[in-house]
């Protein structure tokens, strides 16, 4: 702590005081050391597929039922997920229950672009259509958003969950987005190396290594808007909405901006997961999936990025990690339990910790006075 | 409570002489100007004929006057008077069901709240309404960014101008955070805070938005009188800078001691309009606060 | 879009939409009970309803039948209609006071924000329907036919089947006994109190605690009903079966007035007939969407409902 009781002390670069414990440690050191330090994560990221290797526990981290590389790569997508979905529910304070919509809009986007199943005939290269997809992921946000902002936190909670039960519908029942039959034939991404192409459907070593880069680069601009009037706004609407507007805030520009980042990053894990798939249905989509994302964020610790992480990874990898294995009772492979676990893990958390695994440095998901949020009621 | 180094106005006051862009380096935009040649004793605000109902009651009855630039004007009346619903009315959070609320001259109704602050009106609330667990520095900070033009995209490639809006931004909110006598605390998360010390960040965070009006809702509740008399100097020091100010309150020696004029509610209608001596003999003002003997008709 | 087929066939379409609104509207009084009176949308209602198909699908299974028995006599079928009710009212109810238990009270013993209320609703009805998807290995489970259909009258080419009548007959009785319920007697006052103004009414002696345990109880009772009716009318039920009629559901008691009885029966009725004409018009996939688009619309246009909110008042 650097309070004294003479001198106002220098509040920290960031403008508030760090805790005690590790964050308050890593908060301590300084600029250079922190800097290597969160490096040599990122080194130690890129060397995951590698893990296996590790004599003794490597064999026992690495997933059986699925190749290890496609498992790196599933926990991208939903780190990936879980980051854009901190942002909304997390920052801003939204709770959103359709997040898997975003997820759907750039990964359809990609596919109609590119498919040769497409109606659209466009045929167009991976790369080609990923800014298409979220530009699209992006006015999806803004669709979505724009109407619901006024709503009270429930209501847009159901708002939300009924936005994905629409885009499932309209995926599985309209032959333009060819329902359960998908879209077959997506590229992926482009690059070769030695004559053979990178991204080819063997190894998911190259997608993962895309994903985790893409994921640094979030989670670079998530930090950056943190740490800024954006930030702070958000913040400021979580904590009091009504306060926030009065002393200046522009509630409804910011909550905009929360849903079309949040769409934004959701958008990104889509084209990236059609890219490394080949293929497009409306299977992934449903509803489960969002309240698994929401899931994984409220169990790392809503409202930081570290938790989303942490959360994001666990509710891919546990899943990932029992598949193969089955359960003597009913004779399901594990992996089928996921949501049934993690609804669970959502109660248990909620009860005990609610602020998650990792908690923020501020209390997440705080809510003052709804009732004076605009409700349906004035 | 009190602080040993509290900042005179001298320090604030390092640039033009013009009263109210006293509130100087943060980088960004300003309260609209007021028209030119103004000066202390314009109208700055208007009540004019406002009547608010809600649903059957009437909360407010055809009450009007007006605040001038420069003073510290004073609310007061019984409970249920109507005062805070009179000063929602003025500060935008109620709409008055007829009549008409103009500042500077334009009209208040259908403004967004946040359109309002940027418009000039600032205020603070009865039941302290910080943001819990930012600091007191951040709180402040979000006054500031009110008139700040960091865009989103902006903050997101960390543009020149984010950092210069946020160096002056901090910069400014410690001053101000010094010239409510808080400084000390600018780290600690504000829900920590002492009460009084809430109360004076409450004041600190309305003045970051640069406000040509300041209206405090009962600034003084729960204080005892040392502290009542630092809150005093502060509200002077306020209007020092060229901010009119706005003050209900319950507390009559307060009100008495720094007001210049007062207007009385009683029931949603004004009973009595003037300086302090003039409402403090009125009768129609002891009558309300004290009741009528039973043997007066 | 096919105007003259909604046209033609206006008379079934209103029955059926009658019908089906019946159902939606005895699963949308539960969800607007819990609001009213503890302002939270109990998204494990939709596995409160589905664990009531179950009980009384298992229950019939103890007789030997199955989707593919005859129908037995009338005097069974009523029996077995009976027997039916009770245990799927029970089964409802049981899931609904364990809910409400597990997840609820033990934030509200805290003092948790709304929003987590809402994240541990979700989560319970994730938990809830997904176990049961693994239980079931994700089939369907089909239905006896108890109730072989036959008109009982028509008009014009508008003919009602006695399971019709049955289920729109349920419905306006169930929500009879309610009111009055919520209306004359002692514990309905309690329930009104604590919807108005819940501090008071521990202060007046109200025993909160229990009154929320007998909300929810009752939200159960009625989605016990609704899953029977429903089991009898779609002849088959679902691990998921919950979550799409729970959506529908919670759009009716919007469009109705959230906390507001007679609202969730008018809100369900409208729905179900909306819902019938759009799928003539538009095609049978957007049946699902017509309930969506409702709610939003309703949200935007009239917060309130058709008929306001109003549980403490519990009256239209």
């Amino acid at each position: 702590m650097t309070a004294t009781t003479t001198a106002p002390p220098e509040p920290t670069k960031s403008g508030f005081r760090a805790n005690g414990g590790v964050r308050g440690w890593f908060a301590d050191l300084p600029g250079v050391a922190r800097w290597a330090f969160l490096l040599l994560f990122a080194v130690l990221a890129y060397l995951l597929p590698y893990v296996g290797n590790i004599p003794g526990i490597g064999p026992q981290i690495i997933t059986t039922g699925i190749d290890w590389p496609s498992a790196l790569f599933d926990m991208s997508y939903f780190v990936l997920l879980a980051l854009g979905l901190n942002v909304v529910v997390g920052f801003a304070g939204l709770l959103d229950l359709g997040y898997v919509g975003f997820f759907a809009v750039g990964a359809y986007s990609v596919a109609l672009l590119t498919s040769p199943d497409s109606i659209l005939h466009t045929k167009w290269a991976w790369l080609a259509s990923v800014p298409v997809g979220l530009a699209v992921s992006m006015v999806a946000g803004l669709i979505l958003g724009w109407p619901t902002l006024r709503l009270r936190g429930d209501y847009l909670a159901i708002v939300t969950l009924g936005f994905a039960e629409i885009i499932r519908i309209v995926a599985t029942s309209t032959d333009t987005l060819r329902g359960d039959r998908g879209f077959t034939g997506v590229p992926h991404p482009p690059g070769s190396g030695g004559g053979k192409p990178i991204f080819g459907v063997a190894d998911a070593t190259p997608y993962f290594w895309l994903g985790l880069s893409v994921i640094i680069l979030v989670i670079l601009g998530v930090r950056n808007l943190d740490r800024s009037r954006v930030g702070r706004s958000w913040l400021a609407i979580r904590e009091d909405e009504e306060a926030a507007e009065i002393m200046g805030v522009r509630t409804i520009k910011y909550k905009l901006w929360a849903f079309a980042i949040g769409a934004f990053i959701g958008g990104l894990g889509g084209v990236m997961f059609a890219g490394e798939q080949g293929f497009v249905n409306s299977d992934t989509f449903v509803l489960q999936f969002s309240i698994l994302v929401l899931a994984g964020v409220v169990m790392g610790g809503a409202g930081n990025i570290t938790g989303a992480i942490l959360g994001g990874a666990l509710v891919s990898y546990i899943p990932d990690r029992l598949r193969g294995i089955s359960d003597p009772l009913f004779h399901t492979d594990l992996y089928g339990f996921r949501f049934a676990i993690f609804g669970v893990v959502i109660i248990v958390i909620m009860i005990f910790r609610p602020q998650g695994l990792i908690p923020s440095r501020r209390r997440a998901m705080e809510l003052r006075d709804r009732e004076k949020e605009v409700a349906p009621i004035e | 409570m009190s602080e040993p180094h509290i900042e005179t106005p001298q320090e604030l006051d390092d640039s033009d002489a013009r009263p109210v862009d006293r509130a100087a380096p943060t980088g960004g935009g300003r309260p609209p100007a007021e028209p030119s040649g103004a000066a202390d004793g314009d109208l700055l605000l208007e009540v004019d004929h406002v009547t608010l109902r809600f649903g059957g009651v009437v909360a407010l009855n055809d009450v009007s006057f007006n605040l001038r630039r420069g003073e510290i004007f004073g609310l007061i009346g019984p409970n249920g008077a109507g005062k805070t619903t009179c000063f929602n009315a003025m500060t935008g959070v109620y709409q008055p069901t007829s009549g008409a609320i103009r500042f500077n001259g334009r009209s208040l109704v259908g403004r967004k709240k946040h359109e309002i602050t940027r418009g000039g009106i600032a205020r603070t609330f009865q039941n302290v309404r910080l943001f819990p667990e930012m600091t007191a520095l951040e709180n402040v900070m979000v006054g500031v960014d009110a008139h700040h033009k960091t865009s989103v995209v902006g903050a997101l490639l960390r543009l020149p101008r984010h950092w210069r809006e946020e160096r002056t931004g901090r910069e400014r909110s410690m001053e101000l955070l010094r010239f409510v006598g808080i400084s000390r605390r600018a780290g600690e998360v504000s829900r920590n805070l002492s009460y009084g010390e809430q109360r004076r960040l409450e004041i600190a965070r309305a003045l970051a938005t640069n406000p040509t009006l300041l209206c405090l809702d009962e600034p003084a509740a729960g204080f005892n009188p040392a502290e009542k008399e630092d809150l005093l100097q502060l509200i002077r020091r306020i209007r020092d800078t060229g901010v009119t100010i706005l003050l209900i309150e319950h507390d009559m020696r307060l009100v008495m001691g720094v007001t210049d004029r007062i207007v009385v509610l009683e029931f949603g209608r004004k009973i009595a309009e003037g300086t302090p001596a003039q409402v403090r003999d009125d009768e129609k003002v002891i009558a309300a606060y004290l009741g009528v003997p039973t043997d007066a008709a | 879009m096919n105007f003259s087929g909604l046209i033609h066939d206006f008379g079934p379409l209103t029955v059926t939409g009658l019908t089906q609104g019946a159902i939606i509207a005895l699963f949308a009084l539960g969800y607007t009970l819990v609001y009213g009176v503890l302002r939270l949308i109990n998204f494990a209602h939709s596995e409160v309803f589905l664990l009531g198909t179950y009980g009384c699908l298992e229950m019939w299974g103890l007789f030997g039948l199955d989707e593919n028995s005859a129908t037995p006599s009338t005097i069974a079928v009523i029996g077995l209609l009976v027997l039916g009710l009770v245990v799927a009212i029970a089964a409802s109810g049981v899931t609904a006071l364990v809910v409400e238990l597990v997840a609820y009270r033990p934030l509200r013993r805290r003092n948790a924000p709304p929003l987590a209320f809402l994240i541990t609703a979700i989560g319970a009805s994730l938990a809830i329907s997904e176990s049961t998807g693994v239980i079931t290995h994700r089939q369907n489970k089909g239905v006896p036919s108890l109730i072989v259909q036959k008109s009982v009258f028509s008009i014009g080419n508008m003919h009602v089947t006695n399971l019709q009548l049955l289920i729109i007959t349920m419905a306006l009785v169930m929500m009879f006994v309610l009111d009055r319920f919520i209306n004359r007697s002692r514990l309905g006052r309690g329930i009104r109190a604590v919807a108005q103004s819940p501090d008071s009414a521990a202060l007046m002696g109200v025993n909160k605690s229990r009154v929320i345990s007998l909300v929810f109880l009752l939200g159960g009772l009625m989605a016990g009903v609704a899953a029977v009716m429903y089991v009898l009318k779609i002849g088959t039920t679902r691990f998921d079966s919950g979550t799409l009629l729970g959506i529908q559901a919670f759009s009716a008691a919007v469009l109705g007035g959230i906390g507001n009885l007679r609202g969730a029966l008018l809100g369900g009725l409208l729905l179900g007939l909306v819902e019938n004409y759009a799928a003539e018009v538009f095609g049978s996939q957007w049946l699902n969407a017509a309930a969506f688009v409702l709610l939003v619309l309703t949200l935007l246009v009239r917060p309130t409902g058709l008929l306001g909110e109003s549980l403490g008042r519990a009256r239209a």
